[in-house]
């Protein structure tokens, strides 16, 4: 059996920047927990001698020539943002006050 | 007219557009009048544009003019919502998009305008692409136009559906597992995942970036082939595209239907995608397939892919753990949705923007891949999972020494009812068996209808295989097997749908 427990997942939740419901946390510890089982097959087959492929078709190089573009405006860029002050993204507070 | 013009192919509808014989007005406004009349109950679309009759309109002056124009130009086409359009919102099938329109094309779509084509809207699919039905889309699901009780595939359900009910000649859609695929077999509509690298990933809203390809949706395989020969080939803004010349797939298309390509092609029939868990309509439509491409002097040849069993498995690693890093992104700052916390810091109202604006399937697989990525279970499970997709490419390889395409169904049953699988994620995930090993090992695969089940009259699908970067093969085979098929069935497979509307 896997070691998918509640604890895991909300701290899993938090890495991931995601505030789950306690019934959230609950469902996916048993949805997550019968998964994690079924994948684990993977460590059956494959030894210590097959390589990992992280690229299905390798590609050197893949880099572009270095002139000058047409970047997005500024307006652009800012267009589709929850709030600006029309020059740059506006956030709330970076650190919390125990930090 | 206007029927008569939603039922014609894109290959005839630009022929008579080049003609002269129909406007690209009448065109697109006989399909936006089939969107009007059925999508309020197929729900294939998420927007449908505004501006369609105006670039239309245009087509017709710059041709009245006389200009020269591009082979599709005025042809009417969906693109799947995944995709980032400037003119329409973009949402990926996801709240945490909701109205969001981009600030740039993807390549994809730029290609279909300078081809000149008229994007009708954005086509609904499971939120970020994750799922078999869209019944994870955040905007409600896509029925099937052969049953609207039942799924339409996924996540490109709703390109897939658009086709099927003819509300769109063909439609882009996006494959990562299957999500063109499958759709297109359970719809009986044709679609095509490309060899990875070569259709543009450039503004296509990322999954899992090793998996993801954008690819054509039709009725037709020669279709998709232009559609194909439209987006597909060289982006310098995407570094995985592969920079070789690439083929005519129109041509092959042609070659397939004209010439005698079926005698001695060598079919490999992969033992392993056939069989426990395949529904009995789906089978014996598979074997009488064989069959006929038996009898029109095929060699059908069994061969064995042991690994593909552990398809599943790995692609739920590698998946999730590509996907928990790309959906980073969202993080209520740049684009998208945003909850405020009152008193909270950054952090605070990403978390929380993230859990109100991610659906269920999505908060599943962002947890899962975190997990899978973590320090002390990343080789146990993504590294493992990477080894098994090497040996998935080893078998794709010894496959093709024996065989010059490979052949499965392309989806193990017929679509299912709403709801079936909604509750069982692993039973969802056993949808995707057939079409995940391409995606892992990134070789072309092709879906195209293989008849109806005879339990429940809906369609099955034939899938097509071909070796990385041999595409135009999937088109000359696929072209010569819808003939085949076609030719025995009176028609096509779509004659059959029943009426909407």
């Amino acid at each position: 059996m896997s070691e998918i427990t509640p604890e895991s997942v909300r701290h899993l939740a938090s890495l991931a920047r995601i505030a789950l419901t306690e019934d959230e946390i609950a469902s996916l510890t048993t949805e997550l927990g019968a998964i994690v089982d079924a994948v684990a097959t993977v460590q059956q087959v494959a030894g210590d001698d097959v390589p990992a492929t992280s690229h299905p078709i390798p590609l050197t190089g893949g880099m572009r020539v270095d002139e000058p573009g047409t970047p997005l405006t500024t307006a652009e860029a800012l267009a589709g943002a929850p709030d600006s002050d029309g020059t740059r993204f506006r956030v709330t507070a970076i650190l919390g006050e125990e930090q | 007219m206007s029927a008569e013009l939603i039922h014609a192919t894109a290959a005839d509808l630009a022929h008579r557009l080049s003609a002269g014989e129909v406007s690209a007005v009448e065109v697109t406004q006989a399909h936006l009048d089939r969107i009007a009349a059925v999508d309020g109950d197929v729900h294939a679309f998420l927007h449908v544009s505004e501006q369609a009759l105006d670039v239309a309109a245009q087509v017709d002056a710059d041709r009245a003019a006389g200009d020269a124009l591009p082979e599709l130009a005025g042809v009417p086409v969906a693109i799947k919502d995944v995709l980032c359009t400037l003119d329409m919102p973009s949402t990926s099938g996801s709240k945490i998009l909701e109205g969001w329109v981009p600030p740039y094309d993807a390549t994809v779509v730029a290609r279909l305008r300078a081809a000149r084509m008229v994007p009708l809207g954005k086509t609904n699919m499971d939120e970020f692409a994750m799922g078999s039905s869209t019944e994870f889309s955040a905007y409600g699901p896509t029925k099937n136009p052969w049953d609207l009780t039942r799924i339409p595939g996924g996540s490109g359900g709703g390109s897939a559906a658009a086709v099927a009910a003819f509300e769109a000649p063909f439609a882009l859609g996006s494959d990562t597992g299957g999500s063109i695929r499958q759709p297109g077999a359970v719809t009986g509509t044709v679609g095509v995942k490309p060899t990875y690298g070569g259709v543009s990933r450039y503004g296509a809203i990322a999954l899992a970036s090793s998996l993801d390809q954008v690819g054509p949706v039709s009725r037709t395989v020669l279709d998709a082939a232009l559609l194909h020969d439209a987006i597909g080939g060289h982006d310098p803004r995407d570094a995985t595209s592969i920079p070789d010349a690439w083929p005519s797939m129109t041509a092959a298309a042609r070659e397939g239907l004209t010439g005698d390509v079926l005698k001695g092609l060598r079919v490999g029939v992969v033992t392993d995608l056939d069989g426990e868990g395949f529904q009995p309509g789906v089978r014996q439509r598979f074997h009488e397939t064989l069959e006929k491409l038996s009898a029109a002097g095929a060699e059908i040849v069994e061969v064995s892919a042991p690994h593909f069993q552990y398809a599943i498995a790995a692609y739920y690693l590698i998946l999730p753990a590509e996907a928990s890093s790309n959906l980073a992104k969202f993080d209520s700052v740049r684009f998208g949705m945003r909850v405020d916390v009152a008193g909270g810091t950054v952090e605070d109202v990403m978390a929380a923007t993230r859990e109100a604006g991610f659906g269920p399937e999505v908060k599943r697989r962002i947890i899962l891949g975190t997990y899978a990525l973590s320090a002390g279970y990343y080789d146990a499970y993504y590294g493992s999972a990477q080894k098994v997709r090497t040996l998935i490419q080893r078998d794709f390889d010894a496959c093709f020494t024996q065989a010059d395409v490979l052949v499965s169904p392309a989806a193990p049953t017929t679509a299912f009812r709403f709801g079936e699988k909604l509750d069982d994620p692993l039973a969802m995930y056993l949808n995707d068996v057939t079409t995940i090993p391409a995606n892992l090992a990134g070789v072309p695969g092709m879906s195209l209808p293989m008849g109806l089940a005879p339990e429940d009259g809906l369609p099955t699908g034939l899938q097509i295989m071909a070796p990385a970067r041999h595409d135009a093969r999937l088109y000359q085979v696929g072209a010569a097997v819808e003939q085949l098929l076609e030719s025995d069935w009176g028609g096509p497979l779509w004659s059959k749908a029943p009426q909407l509307g």
